[in-house]
């Protein structure tokens, strides 16, 4: 859908966000507790039909972030959920695997490098870490050194 | 974690010498049919991004294009827009032209090593030896513009390090009149010969339903129907300059995969021409003095399909987080959906037509259910090979020829 | 000279090993077999197994997942061997040095199963092919 449509129909999720940001022309953030994420993830990828592209976990001192990218290529924008995981010490969030299968390996991905749970993930097992790599050390979180 | 026992399997030739290994793809079946798939990716896990966070901003091309080595003009470019898009930096036009003929070259020679690698995996070496020897040249010219046949680490935030030097636009024009010869002598052969007809078409099909489940892109997905193409949908560099057509095909087998690759390395071509000869004087860079705090998500048509960097600056001269996402990411995981039900001599083909890593389908093997390799990789590509020789015969099909003139 | 080095030199049989690449080298060794370069005129074949093996190709910077397999392959292939580490990751990492997850560099896994190993390094990001071909020259006249 064209660029005016895209903004008008991400209004209708208003009350599931804290915040929208928009900071170029093809950019927006849709900012979010991670307790909405999911709804918001759904709406994006089977009520707007957007194409899911990936997600970046963050470790951002006192909170996690997920952000979920999507693209609406009609109009060239990336429309990006930005989902704050405020628990830092049991970082957990509801897997989208389930209605997004292109999600299953990121959030795999982020669950080794990042420790955060995905509640409901089908197949929450090592992907990118080799077997014997040690239980609990999470690479990108800030604490783990260069 | 045990796997049940699917059925009874049998093993055909010799044990893959190492038996306990774990290949990247590993294949469960029934009878000859593939029911499942799993795979392991942290082979190639080199901790890139936690990489990136300790170099600097203009430090970073040169780690990311040695992520995958075919797509490594895409890389950087994508990753330095969303740096770029962060700094609010607008890059002179020469440098966009610039930018644009360094990576539709990436995408012809890429192109013609997937043609290639296809014709190997299905016993047509001639497509194999053809297709690579008349890469050569594009890749003698990126060598000559940028310094490294690959690896061109072409791009800084505001610009590119190296120019096309006027002088040296006749002979890329010249070189670019032979390849489109020489690729339209093979894109004629393949789309006329009856047995790639009768060996390719209706195999490894990707359904739209699927592609858009695994949000593919790329060839994977024009291939499928979805003509989607980040080059015209989020226009960067010079691309929405130029005059060119995205190439799509409905039937998402291997034959339609093969087309949309072929078309658009003529299009490539086309756009190289007219980048050329429309290449605008001027600097190809800007100074950037320091990038403020912030967040970009940049993008790249690589040669399969969207690549995707999103980068967070504080301010500082590092990024604090860098994310990246190849196109294969997504890519290959639909391998699942479009190879489950196939004939196991199909997979390398299958596997193929997603456009991995040359590696990554090396290690494609079919497992028993205590991860026992049954069919390694070599035993997959001979049957692969057996099947188009039996279809050559049955069809009493004249023998493909491609003349060098 | 020894008869076994001897019949290394008559052609050399190569298996290729990743352990870890961005596939560069990898597509430059292929390129190797191609017609600009065409090294099956010198004997060298690419085999599917280091049993069959004189020589081993290996690219990569050994990450902790591939070093596990890069230790078999080497009891595998039979002796004697040369091995040829093609690239910078995989004479010491390149660019990836300090990578958490990266167990190379791969010369030190390979002395780990047999001190004696005979190693020859060949840098570039890619080597060109014809810096891979005048490598294993290198090599086969020094033995």
């Amino acid at each position: 859908m064209q660029q005016e449509e895209l903004k008008n129909r991400l209004s209708e999720i208003k009350d599931k966000l804290i915040d929208i940001e928009q900071t170029t022309d093809n950019r927006i953030f849709l900012l979010c507790e991670a307790a909405n994420a999911f709804s918001v993830a759904r709406f994006l990828f089977e009520d707007l039909s957007l194409r899911f592209v990936i997600i970046t976990g963050i470790d951002s001192d006192d909170c996690f972030e997920n952000l979920y990218h999507f693209s609406n290529d009609a109009s060239g924008c990336v429309v990006t959920i930005k989902a704050f995981i405020r628990d830092r010490e049991a970082p957990s969030i509801e897997s989208i695997t389930p209605i997004v299968a292109a999600a299953e390996w990121i959030e795999r991905e982020i669950h080794d490098i990042l420790g955060i749970d995905f509640k409901n993930h089908p197949n929450l097992k090592r992907l990118i870490l080799f077997d014997d790599w040690p239980e609990g050390v999470y690479p990108l979180r800030k604490d783990v050194q260069k | 974690m045990k796997k049940t026992l699917q059925k009874p399997v049998l093993a055909v030739g010799p044990f893959h010498p190492l038996q306990e290994e774990m290949e990247f793809f590993q294949l469960t079946v029934d009878g000859e049919t593939v029911t499942d798939i799993d795979v392991k990716i942290s082979y190639n896990h080199r901790g890139i991004e936690k990489l990136s966070e300790t170099l600097q901003f203009d430090q970073i091309p040169f780690l990311v294009s040695r992520i995958c080595g075919i797509c490594s003009a895409s890389h950087p470019l994508a990753y330095i827009q969303a740096v770029e898009e962060i700094a609010g930096v607008e890059v002179p036009e020469r440098a966009r032209y610039v930018r644009t003929i360094i990576n539709e070259l990436e995408r012809i020679h890429s192109h013609l090593l997937w043609v290639g690698l296809g014709g190997h995996f299905i016993g047509y070496d001639t497509v194999f030896m053809w297709a690579w020897k008349y890469r050569e040249p594009v890749l003698d010219l990126l060598e000559e513009i940028t310094g490294n046949r690959n690896n061109y680490g072409n791009v800084r935030v505001g610009g590119c390090r190296e120019d096309v030097p006027d002088e040296m636009v006749p002979k890329i024009l010249k070189e670019l009149d032979k390849i489109e010869k020489k690729t339209d002598m093979l894109t004629k052969a393949v789309l006329d010969d009856p047995v790639l007809h009768a060996r390719l078409k209706g195999v490894g099909v990707l359904s739209k339903n699927d592609a858009v489940r695994f949000a593919v892109t790329g060839p994977t997905a024009r291939g499928s129907g979805i003509a989607i193409d980040v080059r015209r949908d989020d226009p960067y560099a010079a691309y929405g300059d130029l005059n060119w057509n995205v190439i799509s095909q409905p039937e998402g087998d291997v034959f339609a995969k093969a087309v949309v690759r072929l078309l658009e390395t003529f299009e490539s071509i086309k756009m190289v021409r007219e980048a050329l000869q429309k290449l605008p004087k001027g600097p190809i860079a800007v100074e950037v003095k320091e990038i403020p705090p912030g967040e970009g998500c940049g993008r790249a048509e690589a040669p399969r399909g969207e690549t995707f960097h999103y980068v967070r600056s504080d301010g500082g001269n590092r990024p604090i987080r860098h994310k990246v996402r190849a196109p294969s990411y997504v890519n290959v995981p639909s391998f699942k959906a479009s190879c489950i039900g196939q004939h196991i001599a199909d997979v390398t083909l299958t596997l193929a037509a997603v456009d991995p890593c040359y590696s990554c389908t090396e290690r494609l093997a079919v497992v028993d259910g205590h991860h026992n390799v049954v069919h390694d990789y070599e035993a997959l590509l001979h049957m692969s090979r057996e099947k188009t020789a039996r279809i050559t015969k049955e069809l009493g099909a004249p023998e493909f020829k491609l003349e060098d003139a | 000279m020894s008869v076994k080095i001897w019949s290394l030199k008559k052609s050399v049989w190569v298996f290729h090993v990743n352990t870890g690449a961005c596939n560069n080298c990898d597509i430059e060794i292929v390129n190797m077999l191609t017609p600009k370069y065409d090294v099956e005129r010198f004997g060298i074949k690419l085999v599917g197994s280091p049993r069959h093996a004189d020589a081993l190709l290996v690219t990569g910077v050994g990450t902790e997942q591939a070093v596990i397999r890069l230790r078999e392959v080497y009891r595998q292939t039979s002796k004697p061997c040369a091995v040829f580490l093609i690239g910078a990751c995989a004479c010491g990492t390149g660019i990836f040095k300090g990578g958490y997850h990266v167990a190379g560099p791969v010369d030190e896994i390979i002395r780990e199963v047999d001190p004696e190993a005979i190693i020859a390094y060949v840098p570039g990001c890619p080597p060109k092919p014809e810096a891979m071909i005048s490598g294993v020259v290198k090599v086969l006249s020094a033995l």
